[in-house]
Formats: C-alpha cells, structure tokens, sequence
C-alpha cells in the first residue's frame, strides 16, 4: 500500500502448493503473494481451500509439493512452532481458551514456560491499548463476550510481535458494530508493517477492509484482484462461477392461526457456562416465517432444547404446540404434534456420523410405516431416504452411504429433506445454511419459503442477518436470554438489529455501550 | 521409520482383520513365553492350542466352556454398544447361578411336587432373575447417585463371590455333605439334559446358539437395539431424537445380567451338578475379550467363545502335561486383549515407511 511495501520483498510467497487427499484435491497449484503491512483477502466458499492453505502456512498441514516463501528466503514449515518462531500468528474461527481460566493465564498457556504474571497483565493491557483491544487480564474467560474472548486470542498473537497475522472468518461471530471496531483494530496493525491474511466469505466486509484479495474455488485460485475496485457481483462471479442464483420471490401466503406459542418462558441455567432464559414470549402462525437473531451463546442453545422437548424443565403450558400445552413433553410427543426441528449441529445432533443416511432416517421417523412391531422395516425406510436424496438433490452415492461421508452442504440438505418429509405444521430450524455453500444454501431457502406457503409455522434461529432478512417475515433478536419485542423484517434496519443485539432494545436510541451480552 | 498415518476413514476390512491379527501376534508371542519358560516353543503352542482338539469327545469340552463365555459376552455386547461399561458379567453369572441352584435345591427332595424339565425351566428363569437383579444394582446406583458403573459392576461381582460363599456355608449346605462348603449334588433328573451320550455338551449350547441370532435381529433389526447403538454411538443425537438414556442404561444392564444369569444356571445344572465355592474360572471377566474378540457382532461371539475356551482347555493341558501354572491362560487372555487394542489403532491409522 505504501511505495516501500511495492519495492520491498513480499512477505509470504507460494507458488505451486499441491495438497491432495484420498478424496479430494483440496489445493491445486495455489499461488499467492503477500506484501509488508497489506491486508490480503482469501475468498471463497466453504470447502474451496482456503482452510487447508491457511493450515499450510502455519505448518498444521504439510503440502505435497510446492515452495513457501518467507521474506524471500524460501523455509520449510514443519509445525506452527516453526511458524511462530517465523513471526507468524494465527487466530482460529473456533476459539481455543479455556473457561475457567483468566485472560492472563490463557495467555500464558502458549508462551513459554516461565513467564512473569504481572508482566505480563501490564503487557495485556498495554498492547489492548495501543490497539483498541481494551482487556481485563485477570477476568475469568467464562465472563467475557464472544467479542471479548476474540480480542484474547489478538492479543495472544500479537504479544508474540507476528510479521502476518492470520484471521479465519473472525467475523463470524460479531454484531456489525463489533466488526466495525475490530477493521479498526487490524488497519493500524497492518499499517505498522504486519501483514494480515484475513479469510472470509463475506463479500462487503472485504471490498471495505482488505487492500487485495486471492479468489478460490474448488482447490484453484481464479482470480487475484483488487476488492476495492470490484464489486460484490464481480467477486461473487468469481468465488462460485457462471451460476446464475435467482430467488424466486413468491406471493405472500395469508397468515393463519398460532400454531407455536411461548408464554414468560424462564428456565434457570441447566450448567454453569448455560445462559439462562427470562421471560420469553413469541408466537408463531402458520403461513409465516419468524426469523431470532444474535449473537450465538446468548440462549440459542438453550431455546431450542426447549423447543425440540429435550429440555423438559419449562412449566407445561410456558409452551404451546398447536394449542396444547408442552412444555413437559419429550422430542417423540412434540413430533406427534407435527412440529419438525432442525438443530445447529447436523453432525453430533441431527445425524450420527458413523451411521448410514438409512439409519439416520430413524431418529426422527419412530412410527409406522418406519418401525413395525418393534423392528425396523428397513426396505421402506431405504426407500424413504432415497426419496430424499432424489428429491433435495443430496451428493451422496446411496442410502448406504455413512453421514461423515457426505459434505456439510449435501448433510444438511438430507436432514432439513428428513424433516420436511414428515409434512410438519411447524417447522423449526437452526443455522439453516451455515456452513453450507451459495448453491445449496439457495435451495434450502427455496424450501424453506416452500414450507410457508404450504402453510407451516416456520421459526428461522441464525447468525446470519442477510439470511434472516432474506427469509423473514418478522424477525425477534434474543441477547442475554432475553427475547426482543418483534419487528415486521421490511420496516427493520440492520443498524437496529445490530444494537439489539446487544440487548439495548428497551432504552430506544442508548448507544453508549456496543458491547456484545456475555456468552 | 514406521510411522502411523491417519487413514481418511475407519477402515472395514480392518476391523474384521484385527481380531485374526491379534491371535497371530498372541501365538507368536505365546511362543516366545514357552521357550522363555525352557520348553519347545513348538511342543507348547502343540499342547496349548492343538491338544485340546484332538477329537470328539475333546471339541464338545470346547463347546462346553463356549456356552458360557458366549453367553455373557453376548449381553455385554448390548452393554457396550450403548456405552455402559458393565464388567461385572462374572458378579452377575455368580448371582443366576446362585438363584438356579436354590431353586433346584428347594424342589429337589425325595417325593417330587414337579417334573424335572418343569424344575429345569423355573431355575433357568431363576438364573435369568437373579443375574438381572444384580445388574440392577449397578443400574440403581449409577441413575440415581450417577455412580460409576464399572467400579460398581466390578466390586459387585466380589459380593456376589462373597454371597455364594456364605450359601455354601449356610444355608445351601448338604446336611451329609461331612461338613464341606457345598450344597448337595442335585438328582440326575434336576441336571440339564446332554446332547451326545458320553460327553458333558448339554442343552444349553443349543439355547446359546438360538440367544445368539436372536440378539443378531435384536441388535441389527429392532428399533430397540438401534436405539441403544444410537444411545452409546452418540448420546446428544440420541436425545434430539428422544431416546431416553436411563431407558438405554436399565435395558442394556437388565439384558446382560438375564444372560450372564442364565449362563449361571446353565453351569450349575449343567456340567457341576451341585452349588460349590466358586461356580466360574473366571468366565464373565473372559467374556469382555470374548464381545470386543468379536467385535461386539453376536456372530463374531462365537468365533471369540471358541479361542477362550481353547485358552482355558490349553491352561490346563500344559499343567498336566508339560507341568507349568495354568496361570498361563491367564497370560494368553492378557496377550490377546492388549494385542486386540493395539492392533485396533490400525483401523483408524495405517503404518507408513518413512525415510526420515
């Protein structure tokens, strides 16, 4: 970006890296350059690479082929040791901290051995400082926001004085102000000479932070370009190719009677890292699709064990399913009640990975035709999840096939399949897309708006505003476990979703604080 | 350098493979304790694994120890799959074959009110109660006071030792038996059936046979057994689809306790013929070999039955002839398991040539 960054040696250089396994090539002749102090995008969609790449560089993942570049010395990165000792940082999207430590001892845990604690509170705080990454070092990390507990792991990577720091999809879990303050944070990073390989889906959040960006798919790089000067459709052209996605907007379906209803829900925390719920009233109707934003660990978790019957502690009729009160009913009798849920995590909630698809179509479908007399009638249920794979278009090679082996995209597909198949009345539903690439994520909406046009009461729990706003009718936004009062979506802002999100919906236009609740 | 490498998946052929790799490598290794012991390693492994084969009347001895062995090794399978590490199966055998032998004790008398089979029968189901009642304490402790279930399952099967004991001592003793710690030897009408003139292998091999396929379809075909494999596979898909976990513990217990108990019974009606001290070699420990030998699979059971019974056969033919401890079935069903274990990582990993 400045004159002496241009003459300067590239930062980081690949050129040729290879990476394939059994069953798929995951980076196929990847070059990628990285000047001093410039903040370089990686775009792509899930499953385009740009994980493996990143792993690469930090040593986790050692390429098949291909030379690495560093400063212009060309280094072999056997661990991230070897990465750290090179000056390079890296920040996961999942965070690694522990709960009941403080935000120096978490710190501590990836220096060396003997570290002076006190020092190193006053370098936590004087390095929060300098970059707009306010921190307390001795508060436990169970009490800080998702927000917060992103600055600790900055922290830890600059304390180590990195020369490219590598952030993967950091804003994933932030509300758009948060994301505003962290751009401001990583441009006076980048701007005393550190590079910044910052990984993102997201386009808009590029074209305004990143200086140039590497567009990949499916393993290839296609495209280097500067973001500034693209826009959103061009680099969309890009990241997922010629295929044209349309939203078919369909007409608006009357509105019915309730078929979902929550009355002064409360539930105490069931463990001590639980958020608890206060008071949470909402009603869905048939024909409709009600959207719940925010940021997640603010009792999404929690609401939705609620919902699905798993966590019967709610007072009966605190729940309503079609006019019956639930609240202490299991997941099977809620099921009976034609209410269908999708839960956030399709391996290791919806489906079991060792299991084949066949069999995963029996943990929602626990009646006949499916079971008779005790046994399993496994020809209609082969012929079901077939009907499923055909229908929603699922990659999978059969009914055989084993969950684990089938993509996050393609799983998900066949688990909202399994749950739409069962004709519900109200249809709940968790991160519908995440995850899940731009083509397949285009056909669970389709069958989403599908569902409400067949009349279903459909709730829509998500992260991701365009989504909601893409999908709702209305939208609420829970923060704190407590639930917001409900907005029609076309009279919605994402400004005014934002400070919900932060749970400031009772003092209309308060904007002092811009901090995330605490997770 | 040999280095092991994840594999992209679990490998299938592997896991069929580790169980015939294991026995290898405890032959192998069986071999080498032999010559360390000062005999010919080949005259060991001889008298060890082929001696007790030698004919007929040899294999039906086999299948005489298989039938226990299977038999609480099918239960502890269903155990297993729904992850309740139930190893108290020698508690539970002791228990049913405490619970049969009464029962035949209390009919058992000069003018009889019930036909023998009749008696037969009520001690069977005796057994079957009396194993699943001692499970049920490991089941009671572990869903109400979440106590853990292999110290208790394990300690249990001490009491139960303990308890026989005391029958032997007390209350079960034969009156003209000059004082020795065992019951009376039960009339040949109140002893199970025999299959072959001239050989021990009774009735209760055949019921092992037909318990075996029955859990094969209760494993592979029931929504029950699907419901537990979910249950110990993944606990959290478990409860979104609302498979009840305390529903998962009491089954799995109460199932592998009814079949240890009925091993119990089959024991004492069988092939002892009266209550003694001790009732089993050992055959519910045995039998946790015996379900991960055959990989949990019923079928694969009796694959697993078989080589521990020819380990308890060997133990005792290298005593008699060779003059060693018979502790070495003891080293054999230790070798076999830690090699079992070990050679399982190959399912997940592979071992690779490295040139360092």
């Amino acid at each position: 970006m400045t004159s002496t960054a241009a003459s300067a040696l590239p930062r980081l250089e690949l050129s040729g890296i290879c990476k394939s396994y059994p069953s798929v090539v995951a980076n196929d002749h990847i070059h990628l350059t990285v000047a001093p102090g410039e903040i370089h995008a990686v775009l792509g969609e899930n499953g385009a690479g740009k994980s493996t790449l990143m792993k690469i560089i930090f040593g986790a993942v050692k390429p098949d082929s291909g030379t690495v570049r560093w400063n212009g010395k060309e280094v072999r990165v056997a661990n991230p040791q070897d990465a750290r000792k090179l000056g390079i940082s890296m920040v996961f999207q999942h965070f690694s901290l522990f709960d009941t430590l403080t935000v120096a001892e978490n710190i501590a845990l990836g220096l060396d051995a003997n570290v002076n604690m006190t020092e190193l509170a006053e370098q936590i705080r004087q390095t929060g400082a300098n970059y707009g990454l306010e921190l307390e070092p001795h508060r436990h990390v169970h009490t800080l926001s998702v927000g917060e507990r992103q600055r600790v792991e900055i922290v830890r990577a600059l304390l180590t004085h990195p020369q490219l720091l590598i952030l993967d999809e950091p804003t994933s879990v932030l509300t758009p102000q948060a994301v505003q303050k962290l751009f401001v944070t990583l441009r006076k990073i980048a701007a005393e000479g550190c590079s910044i390989l910052y990984i993102s889906h997201k386009l808009d959040e590029i074209r305004e932070l990143c200086h140039s960006a590497t567009v990949m798919r499916m393993g290839k790089v296609t495209g280097h370009c500067d973001p500034r000067e693209e826009t959103a459709a061009s680099l969309s052209r890009l990241m997922i190719g010629d295929t044209e996605i349309s939203h078919p907007h369909t007409a608006d379906t009357p509105v019915g009677a309730v078929r979902l209803s929550l009355k002064q829900l409360s539930l105490p925390k069931a463990h001590a890292f639980a958020t608890a719920l206060e008071a949470i009233s909402l009603d869905i109707r048939a024909g409709e699709i009600v959207g719940i934003a925010g940021v997640s660990g603010n009792g999404q978790q929690e609401l939705l064990a609620a919902l699905s019957g798993e966590d019967r502690r709610a007072g009966s009729d605190m729940i309503s399913l079609q006019g019956q009160a639930v609240g202490h009913l299991g997941p099977n009798a809620r099921r009976a009640l034609k209410q269908s849920l999708v839960p956030e995590e399709r391996l290791g909630r919806g489906a079991v990975p060792e299991l084949s698809l066949t069999d995963n179509m029996l943990l929602s479908e626990q009646k006949a035709p499916f079971i008779r007399a005790g046994m399993i009638n496994f020809k209609h249920t082969i012929h079901a999840a077939s009907q499923i794979i055909a229908r929603f278009r699922v990659k999978a090679s059969g009914p055989a096939a084993l969950a684990r082996s089938l993509s996050g995209g393609n799983l998900q597909k066949f688990i909202i399949g399994r749950e739409i198949m069962r004709g519900p009345e109200v249809f709940i539903v968790a991160q519908p897309t995440w995850g899940v690439d731009v083509g397949a994520a285009a056909q669970i909406h389709g069958e989403i708006r599908k569902l409400k046009q067949a009349g279903c009461a459909v709730l829509v729990i998500s992260e991701e505003l365009d989504e909601l706003f893409e999908l709702c009718d209305r939208l609420h936004v829970i923060a704190k476990g407590r639930l917001s009062p409900s907005v029609a979506t076309q009279e919605a802002s994402r400004e005014q979703i934002g400070l919900w999100m932060s749970g400031l919906w009772d003092q209309a236009g308060n904007t002092d604080t811009q901090e995330v609740a605490y997770a | 350098m040999l280095k092991l490498e994840l594999r992209a998946g679990s490998s299938r052929a592997m896991a069929y493979l580790s169980p015939l790799l294991a026995l290898c490598l405890t032959i192998f290794f069986g071999a080498l304790l032999f010559l360390a012991l000062g005999k010919n390693p080949l005259t060991g492994l001889q008298v060890f694994l082929i001696e007790p084969i030698r004919n007929t009347a040899a294999i039906s001895e086999l299948l005489l120890k298989t039938t226990p062995l299977v038999l609480c090794a099918l239960g502890l399978s269903v155990c297993y799959r729904a992850n309740v590490w139930n190893i108290g199966a020698e508690g539970q055998l002791i228990a049913g074959g405490l619970a049969a032998g009464s029962t035949i004790i209390f009919f058992d008398h000069p003018d009889p009110t019930l036909s023998g089979s009749m008696v037969l029968l009520l001690a069977c189901l005796a057994g079957v109660i009396g194993g699943a009642l001692w499970a049920a304490i490991t089941a009671l402790l572990r869903d109400r006071f979440h106590a853990n279930e292999i110290l208790v399952s394990l300690m249990l099967t001490y009491i139960a030792q303990l308890l026989l004991m005391y029958a032997v001592n007390g209350p079960l003793k034969d009156p003209n038996g000059m004082n020795f710690p065992q019951s009376k030897v039960f009339s040949s009408e109140y002893l199970l059936p025999h299959l072959m003139h001239g050989s021990r292998l009774h009735i209760g091999f055949i019921v092992m046979l037909c318990a075996t396929v029955l859990m094969a379809l209760f494993i592979y075909r029931s929504f029950a057994g699907f419901r537990l494999t979910v249950g110990g596979l993944a606990p959290l898909e478990a409860r979104y689809a609302g498979f009840s976990s305390r529903r998962a513990l009491w089954t799995s217990l109460l199932i592998s306790g009814g079949f240890a108990g009925i091993a119990g019974a089959f024991e004492v009606a069988g092939p002892i013929g009266q209550v003694l001290p001790s009732i089993s070699p050992g055959y519910g420990f045995a039998a946790i070999i015996v379900a991960f030998i055959g990989r949990l699979n019923p079928i694969g059971t009796i694959f697993g039955g078989l080589i521990l019974s020819l380990f308890y056969l060997g133990g005792e033919m290298v005593q008699s002839r060779l003059g060693l401890p018979s502790a070495i079935t003891g080293l054999f069903q230790g070798m076999l398991l830690f090699l079992l274990l070990a050679c399982d990582t190959l399912i997940n990993y592979r071992l690779r040539w490295k040139k360092s």
